[in-house]
């Protein structure tokens, strides 16, 4: 009894608060979003926005169940929970129902149950379990390993497929970021990203070129301007003969014949460098191969992996490309309701928008949507400032706790919803492609909502007993 | 462990922070600094009209134009676009009644709620021109402008074929085709649809709530123009077409004629028949389910997918396979007392003199030279059996286009039928059949079945001395345009140009010789015709007349086939049709009016009273 009161008042009660705040909104944005004139009363339970108040309850109920649990429950059968989902995600493949092309759920009577949705807070689990274990720095080893914690559920997830899901796993990242990965790792994927757009916009061939240009500034930089005149006359000749074999006898493209050209300069270049220790200029080298196959490599793995309404998704976030009654239907819909908001919104139930049912999908994916339009720029200022509160909240609690599984846990939870908050939001706004994900807390859904409050219940319960030992 | 890595966190807040500031910032500059989204979508919607292109245009082979259009108008809605209106005003213009509204309005609210849909369709332009005005009205609903066919003479309705609308399914297969959209259903109409088509192209609109529209959305910067269709240069010649439904009228059966140097088909005609126009706009439904219900399937192609015995025509064939593998000569004799006889096997023949050469025995139509010179085919000492030399024979038959489609460019042909070795053997047991088991196949008879198509292309092989072009019903895809590349490839069908002579001159006999030619009616004073007639038993009544032809014998311009079912011999029906066809389509003029006169005024029933 003592013991319960107790976790009751350590149990922190702002982002309780905040989780409250958010799910009563995003359900008056429900109701507003699929508002049916013959049935107005935000309790119907005909209604989207009567289902989700049952959601709302039974996440309450959850939360609750969670609260009262053992701390210790949550840290001993991480793994035991993480298999079970990873069991669940390969079962949900043989036996799941098919709804939109992607394998993804299980039929429970009326309600469908999506168990990625769980398995995110299961992986938080298993990879804060992992962490803690290791009391040394994180090496390539370890950094393996927990890789493979985040990257398994992420296959299962891909062949259903539901890209969106695997994209929220990269959100794992931040955790081993805080916990010493490597800035290099961080520096490498941003660079990968940057490249991969900058490929996208202006076409391999200027890039590869860009790549070479980089790379002979380093050198002048690092190495002075001799040796540049010595690499430059070696690439010049490696790239005449890439040239006319490349052109005449194996017919490549451009972009291939500068890779052929880089590789036979660098069989050139391994004797110097080998003979004069030159590091620096390996490095430089090791980079610019690396990059110009990797460009190669992306830009196969775009056109032939992704499918073709995926391209034009990404195409239209760069700007590229204008389809508004097709791939950008959906983006161009949501620019015009949240657009046509302005500074103060047309007000509850008001949205014009929304009433034409212009937006597919404005109660799930979409519901930032109705926000922007009935509520303005001060109410999706006021919904983002909540998300950022609840972030730092997040961040502020992870960094108070004594052991390296609850400060891991915390740091998941904090990056799937920092994750999940961007991209949706930025995905309705055209600052980030089209991904299908939900907005924690505001989309309609039974799964996503429940998923999400158990994972950040547990952390709001291990947080409570932060004090105990766990063993 | 101690937390080495605590300072992280700062650049973790600054993520949020820049997370939180960019998405606000886009936010800033959507919602109050750009005013394009507000302008967009206070009380606007965005109404997509389609335009739709014109479709191609038919022409015939001289330029006589077929196919046009004519201006029609859909009442499209958009569902959720609707408000309360005056329903009962709005029925009246339409002239339709509450309960029927209700339908339409299910009908498109169930495929969407959001995308236009087809009220009713084509409505009149009077309806139009009153609707027009009342428009304003009736928030949701607008009109779209469509093209009807319209034809300028009531012929070749089966070449045609007609347009109807897109269903569902093709609608969800081909992103092309929107509800209430039209397609080629049959004939060229659907052979030619991508090229007739055109492409579709969408105006979008800014509406306001009062159902008017504002102007053109971002300025018309997602607009397509539309691209009207291609225009169609048939092979028909309307004027040879019509006059063939003329003479056909009454009876049933089919013309097919080809222009022998090209392939390309002249004449191509079905009967019964109807009028194209009965299968256009409101009426099509409704006239659709009245012919399908005819007992005389005037919807039918028979040029295309009736399947008939060849008859006596087919001796041609056995003929010319005889002479290529050597087992006849020109000059061969055989005799004939009423028929051919082998064990207690007979095969009946008219009386004639005995014995007869070949281009005798092809004049006169004799069954016992034929039935002599398939044995030789298939006892033929060069192959190892029956059933290896019955294969050789085969081979030939496919050569010339029997039993196999022939690759017309229009939908729905029947392949035909000519058995295979197998066929026999599940019948008889494997190589347990001889040549006297399939002797019925020397004159036609049996298995075989040929439709008028391939007739014709048999004819035109002889008429070009083993060699064709796929028949094809259209010339030039586009006002300067060629036919597809399909029809310009020249097939040889392996027998030489010299075994033709001797069968030719059996078909000029059988036309202009002398007394026991069986087709000396359909003899013409200034043309040499090359004929065959045949006659087809068939099981449902009296014979199918049949007869196929070319002219002028040399340099021969047309080639023909004729097909009149249940009208008895090849020489009573079928070969006066050829030979008027033939007159008509050389000398633009019929001298013998009495015989036209004839064919015209004879009605043959179907099962074969003749009146």
């Amino acid at each position: 009894m003592e013991k319960s009161n107790n976790i009751l008042a350590r149990l922190d009660w702002v982002t309780v608060i905040l989780w409250l705040a958010m799910m009563i909104m995003g359900w008056m944005n429900i109701h507003a979003a699929v508002y049916n004139e013959q049935h107005t009363s935000i309790f119907d339970m005909s209604q989207r926005y009567g289902k989700q108040l049952i959601f709302i309850i039974a996440a309450i109920v959850l939360a609750v169940m969670v609260v009262v649990t053992d701390n210790k429950l949550w840290f001993f059968f991480a793994w035991f929970i993480y298999g079970f989902f990873i069991l669940l995600l390969v079962l949900v493949l043989v036996i799941g129902k098919e709804i939109n092309g992607a394998r993804a759920w299980f039929g429970v009577g009326a309600f469908s149950i999506q168990p990625s949705e769980f398995a995110k807070f299961a992986t938080g689990l298993a990879l804060a379990s992992y962490l803690n274990s290791k009391r040394q720095l994180l090496g390539t080893r370890e950094m393996i390993a927990a890789t493979a914690i985040i990257i398994a559920p992420v296959l299962l997830i891909a062949l259903q497929p539901d890209m969106g899901s695997v994209v929220t796993y990269f959100a794992f990242f931040i955790v081993l970021y805080r916990e010493g990965m490597s800035i290099w790792v961080f520096i490498t994927a941003i660079l990968a990203v940057a490249l991969f757009l900058l490929s996208l916009i202006l076409g391999n061939l200027p890039v590869a070129i860009g790549l070479l240009v980089v790379a002979a500034i380093a050198l002048l930089v690092t190495s002075g301007y001799l040796v540049t005149l010595k690499a430059a006359v070696v690439m010049a000749l490696a790239g005449g003969v890439a040239f006319l074999a490349g052109h005449y006898l194996l017919d490549l493209g451009t972009v291939l014949i500068i890779v052929l050209a880089v590789f036979l300069a660098g069989v050139v270049y391994a004797w110097f460098i080998y003979r004069q220790r030159m590091v620096n200029q390996a490095i430089i080298y090791a980079f610019l191969l690396g990059g110009l196959l990797y460009l190669f490599t992306v830009d196969y793995a775009f056109h032939e992996i992704l499918k073709p309404h995926q391209q034009t998704r990404i195409n239209i976030m760069l700007g590229m490309e204008d389809d508004p009654f097709g791939e950008g239907y959906n983006l161009n819909q949501s620019l015009i309701s949240i657009g046509s908001g302005g500074f103060a919104g047309k007000g509850y139930l008001n949205g014009t928008q929304t009433k034409f049912k212009f937006v597919p999908e404005q109660s799930t994916d979409f519901i930032f949507c109705t926000v922007g339009e009935e509520w303005g720029f001060i109410g999706s200022t006021v919904v983002i400032g909540l998300f950022v509160w609840l972030l730092l909240r997040l961040m502020m609690m992870a960094e108070r706790q004594r052991t390296t599984f609850v400060r891991a846990y915390g740091y998941g939870v904090f990056g799937l919803f920092l994750m999940h908050f961007f991209v949706n939001i930025g995905m309705t706004i055209g600052v980030m492609p089209v991904i299908g994900i939900p907005l924690p807390f505001f989309s309609y859904g039974g799964s996503s909502l429940w998923g999400f409050t158990i994972l950040l219940f547990i952390f709001l319960r291990l947080d409570a007993g932060r004090t105990e030992y766990l063993g | 462990m101690k937390d080495r890595f605590a300072n992280r966190k700062y650049f973790i807040m600054a993520l949020v922070l820049l997370a939180a500031l960019i998405l606000i910032a886009r936010l800033f500059y959507i919602q109050i600094v750009d005013k394009t989204y507000r302008v967009s979508a206070a009380n606007n919607a965005l109404r997509p009209v389609t335009q739709y292109p014109a479709r191609g245009l038919i022409y015939d082979r001289n330029g006589k134009l077929m196919v046009y259009n004519q201006a029609a108008y859909d009442l499209l809605v958009i569902p959720v676009q609707t408000s309360a209106f005056d329903t009962t005003r709005f029925n009246e213009i339409l002239g339709i009644t509450m309960d029927d509204f209700k339908v339409r309005m299910k009908v498109a609210v169930s495929y969407s709620r959001r995308a236009p849909s087809v009220f009713m369709k084509m409505i009149s332009s009077e309806t139009y021109a009153m609707l027009q005005e009342e428009l304003y009205r009736f928030p949701g609903f607008y009109v779209q402008a469509r093209t009807l066919r319209k034809y300028t003479r009531p012929v070749a309705a089966h070449l045609l074929g007609y347009v109807g609308e897109v269903d569902n399914k093709l609608i969800a297969k081909d992103r092309y085709y929107r509800s209430g959209d039209y397609i080629g259903v049959s004939g060229i109409e659907k052979s030619y649809e991508e090229q007739l088509r055109g492409r579709k192209g969408v105006n979008i609109f800014l509406v306001d709530v009062h159902n008017n529209i504002k102007g053109s959305y971002a300025e018309g910067r997602y607009d397509t123009v539309a691209i009207p269709g291609t225009n169609l240069w048939s092979t028909i010649d309307i004027t040879l077409q019509e006059y063939g439904e003329r003479l056909m009228q009454n009876k049933t059966g089919s013309i097919v004629a080809i222009e022998p140097s090209t392939g390309e088909i002249l004449t191509f005609v079905s009967s019964p028949t109807y009028d194209p126009s009965l299968l256009v706009g409101r009426v099509r439904s409704e006239n659709f389910t009245t012919l399908q219900a005819d007992t005389v399937k005037p919807l039918f192609d028979r040029a295309l997918m009736a399947s008939y015995p060849p008859g006596s025509t087919f001796k041609i064939m056995n003929g010319l396979i005889g002479l290529q593998e050597n087992v006849i000569k020109p000059a061969s004799l055989f005799s004939c007392s009423n028929g051919y006889h082998a064990g207690s096997l007979t095969v009946g023949c008219h009386s004639h003199s005995s014995p007869l050469n070949l281009p005798q025995a092809v004049a006169q139509s004799c069954n016992a030279w034929f039935c002599n010179a398939f044995r030789n085919i298939l006892e033929n000492p060069a192959y190892g059996s029956v059933q290896d030399a019955f294969d050789k024979w085969r081979e030939y038959l496919v050569a010339f286009g029997f039993g196999n489609k022939m690759g017309i460019d229009l939908p729905n042909e029947l392949s035909g039928f000519i058995p295979a070795r197998s066929y026999y053997d599940r019948y008889y047991g494997k190589d347990r059949w001889k040549a006297l088991t399939v002797i019925s196949l020397a004159i036609g008879q049996g298995e075989i079945g040929a439709t008028p198509l391939q007739m014709a292309n048999m004819a035109t092989v002889i008429a070009n001395r083993g060699s064709f072009y796929i028949p094809h019903v259209v010339k030039k895809i586009g006002d300067d345009g060629t036919p597809s590349p399909l029809y310009t490839q020249k097939y040889i069908t392996g027998i030489s140009p010299g075994n033709f002579d001797p069968v030719i001159e059996g078909m000029e006999g059988a036309v202009n010789g002398g007394p026991g030619s069986t087709a000396r009616g359909a003899r013409l004073d200034s043309i040499i015709i090359c004929g065959k007639t045949g006659t087809a038993q068939n099981p449902h009544g009296k014979d199918h007349s049949i007869f196929v032809a070319f002219a002028p014998k040399d340099d021969p311009k047309i080639a023909i086939a004729v097909y009149v079912e249940n009208a008895g011999f090849g020489s009573t029906f079928a070969a006066p049709i050829a030979s008027l066809m033939i007159e008509k389509y050389l000398t633009a003029d019929i001298k013998r009016k009495y015989l036209e006169d004839h064919v015209l005024n004879t009605v043959i029933k179907p099962g074969g009273k003749e009146q």
